[in-house]
């Protein structure tokens, strides 16, 4: 199967800003906008919803802190109990630093994992709809051509009159 | 850029007049009721002292009171100096819009010297146990009996812990800190009027001497206004300790001001980007002072020497376990209470979040200097009564008078601020 995709460059930030706004007011959706660095402001103007992370963040971080008290707990105190330095077996001071050192662990791990899963990145990954020059001083806004539209004039006119200095067909096979 | 002027009126002026009269009534009550009860204790001296145990005089409180309150509040007005000259050497933005705030603190500085000048030449016996001379000498006057009262570990700090060095240092920090607050505050005061770059790459040369001054004087002020209270005692971390406590109050001053004067109608262009870099600051601080109080705390409670426990032990079981509330509401309100309310990124971005937090860390961090100077003198007879109230209204109330006034002196917005327009921006 394959899809259609319009491809928008664009070589000036505010003007990618504005364009975005306009293409999204046509009723347009945007696939996604490449851009050599990140731009303050783009999520708000896209639409993007915050993201969930730091929650897997904070439960992961929260998992660690409970699986280090325990693992301490349970070695220290109840499958080899020795006495260090005459304190008890359960010396919660003691525990702190590794308890600390396992929630950031956890809670790190945790996030760039779920990062992974979700964003589908991956070494195998093949991006498809991709300009080279968005890595480089161009802005790149990919839109989905919906299927059976053939003529893309139309779009291709919305995204010119928004500043786009160039504008291109590209052909995916999914 | 338009300037915003701060108008303080009467209204608000007399309330601060009436927090201190309401502190003074409450101080003169509160020592009236301690002199009332000392003077029960006097009558029965020579049974108190044969048990070994005298209550301490009033006056000895109202000196330790004045020496915490004015400890901490000289702490935030210093660290308002501090927390401009990181953002000149930093080459910070953001801060530009919120500026006029920490540089106003300053303006408490003199009065805090003066106040701190004449509470160690009153109160200094009261205060530190090593200003007094008997503990000094091997031997009796007749030159050959041993001095029971010699103690050869404070003779062993003389060379640092002597009343003319101690009273030098102390001039010397005010005289520096004063020093630098005046220079910042007169090329950003230039600044408004004359415009230019010339101020702002000034003030930046300004503010890495002053770091450097600060980053010695904040060890040793610290050693010497609150540690040297505990003499055979010491902790190397202890410097970092007084500050990240300084510190953290500091920025909760600042964060709570800007509110403060949002909610009023200053500061217009302040947004939930701004506040939001402030509550960033306060809660990482939180979690900074948390962790040099555990250094602290566990490199004691692990070795458990008891030359160096001792200073744990007056604070938890000992002292009749006194102090033990105190100790936990510490780590409480001071750690895990901003550390779960603010780590959200709303929690950063409200008001009212950043109000109940900052206003709690404010009295938390008040409770740990009193944790840190009361067990080493007043022992089991600290409380937190008429007379601790009284005080700190007093000072809460001249705080505020100096630092409002040091607002209403200049526009709150730094008009030619070099990077007014990018904190105008700020975007996170």
């Amino acid at each position: 199967m394959t899809k259609k995709f319009v491809l928008g460059i664009y070589d000036d930030e505010d003007v990618l800003l504005q364009a975005i706004e306009n293409v999204r007011a046509a009723g347009t959706k945007i696939y996604e906008v490449f851009s050599p660095y990140p731009i303050h402001g783009i999520d708000d103007v896209l639409g993007i919803k915050r993201s969930r992370l730091p929650i897997v963040a904070f439960l992961c971080g929260l998992f660690g802190m409970c699986f280090a008290l325990w693992m301490q707990i349970w070695m220290l105190g109840f499958d080899w109990p020795m006495i260090i330095g005459g304190k008890p077996h359960i010396a919660l001071p003691a525990f702190i630093p590794v308890t600390f050192e396992l929630t950031v662990l956890c809670s790190a791990f945790g996030m760039v994992i779920t990062f992974f899963i979700v964003t589908k990145l991956k070494p195998s990954i093949k991006v498809n709809v991709f300009d080279k020059r968005s890595t480089d001083d161009k802005y790149v806004m990919a839109i989905e051509v919906k299927e059976g539209v053939t003529d893309i004039s139309a779009l291709n006119n919305l995204l010119r009159s928004n500043g786009a200095i160039e504008v291109n067909e590209k052909e995916v096979i999914k | 850029m338009t300037e915003e002027r701060l108008i303080i009126s009467r209204k608000t002026n007399n309330k601060f007049f009436l927090m201190i009269a309401i502190g003074v009534v409450l101080l003169i009550a509160g020592i009236i009721i301690a002199a009332l009860s000392g003077g029960h204790q006097a009558e029965g001296h020579g049974e108190a002292a044969a048990a070994g145990h005298e209550a301490a005089h009033w006056s000895k409180r109202l000196y330790m009171n004045l020496w915490l309150n004015n400890v901490y509040f000289t702490g935030i007005a210093l660290v308002g100096v501090f927390f401009v000259a990181v953002q000149y050497v930093a080459y910070a933005g953001w801060s530009v819009l919120i500026k006029r705030i920490p540089e106003a603190m300053g303006y408490y500085l003199p009065i805090g010297g003066a106040v701190m000048l004449i509470t160690f030449l009153l109160g200094g016996h009261d205060i530190f146990h090593w200003t007094h001379d008997y503990l000094y000498n091997q031997f009796l006057e007749d030159g050959v009996t041993p001095n029971p009262q010699y103690d050869p570990i404070i003779a062993g700090k003389a060379p640092y812990l002597n009343f003319w060095f101690f009273l030098i240092r102390m001039v010397a920090y005010f005289v520096l800190w004063i020093l630098f607050f005046n220079w910042l505050r007169r090329n950003s005061l230039n600044e408004d009027l004359n415009g230019g770059t010339n101020y702002y790459h000034k003030s930046i040369r300004i503010s890495a001497m002053f770091l450097v001054v600060f980053g010695v004087t904040s060890s040793t002020s610290a050693w010497d206004w609150v540690l040297s209270i505990d003499t055979h005692w010491f902790s190397t971390m202890f410097g970092w300790y007084v500050f990240a406590s300084w510190w953290v109050s500091g920025l909760a001053v600042i964060t709570l001001t800007v509110i403060m004067l949002k909610q009023n109608g200053y500061l217009k262009m302040v947004n939930a980007n701004h506040l939001h870099d402030l509550g960033k600051f306060v809660f990482a601080f939180s979690i900074f002072w948390t962790y040099i109080w555990f250094s602290q705390f566990m490199l004691v409670w692990y070795a458990n020497i008891p030359e160096e426990s001792i200073y744990f032990i007056e604070r938890l079981g000992g002292n009749g376990g006194h102090f033990k509330w105190i100790f936990f509401v510490n780590l409480l309100v001071n750690f895990a209470f901003p550390f779960l309310v603010l780590m959200t990124r709303d929690a950063k971005r409200q008001m009212i979040m950043l109000k109940i937090v900052t206003i709690a860390i404010l009295i938390g961090h008040w409770l740990d200097f009193y944790l840190m100077m009361m067990p080493g003198t007043l022992r089991t007879d600290a409380g937190i009564g008429f007379i601790e109230i009284g005080t700190t209204l007093i000072f809460l109330g001249v705080f505020l008078i100096t630092f409002t006034k040091g607002l209403a002196k200049a526009s709150l917005v730094p008009v030619n601020h070099p990077f007014l327009e990018e904190s105008v921006h700020h975007h996170v």
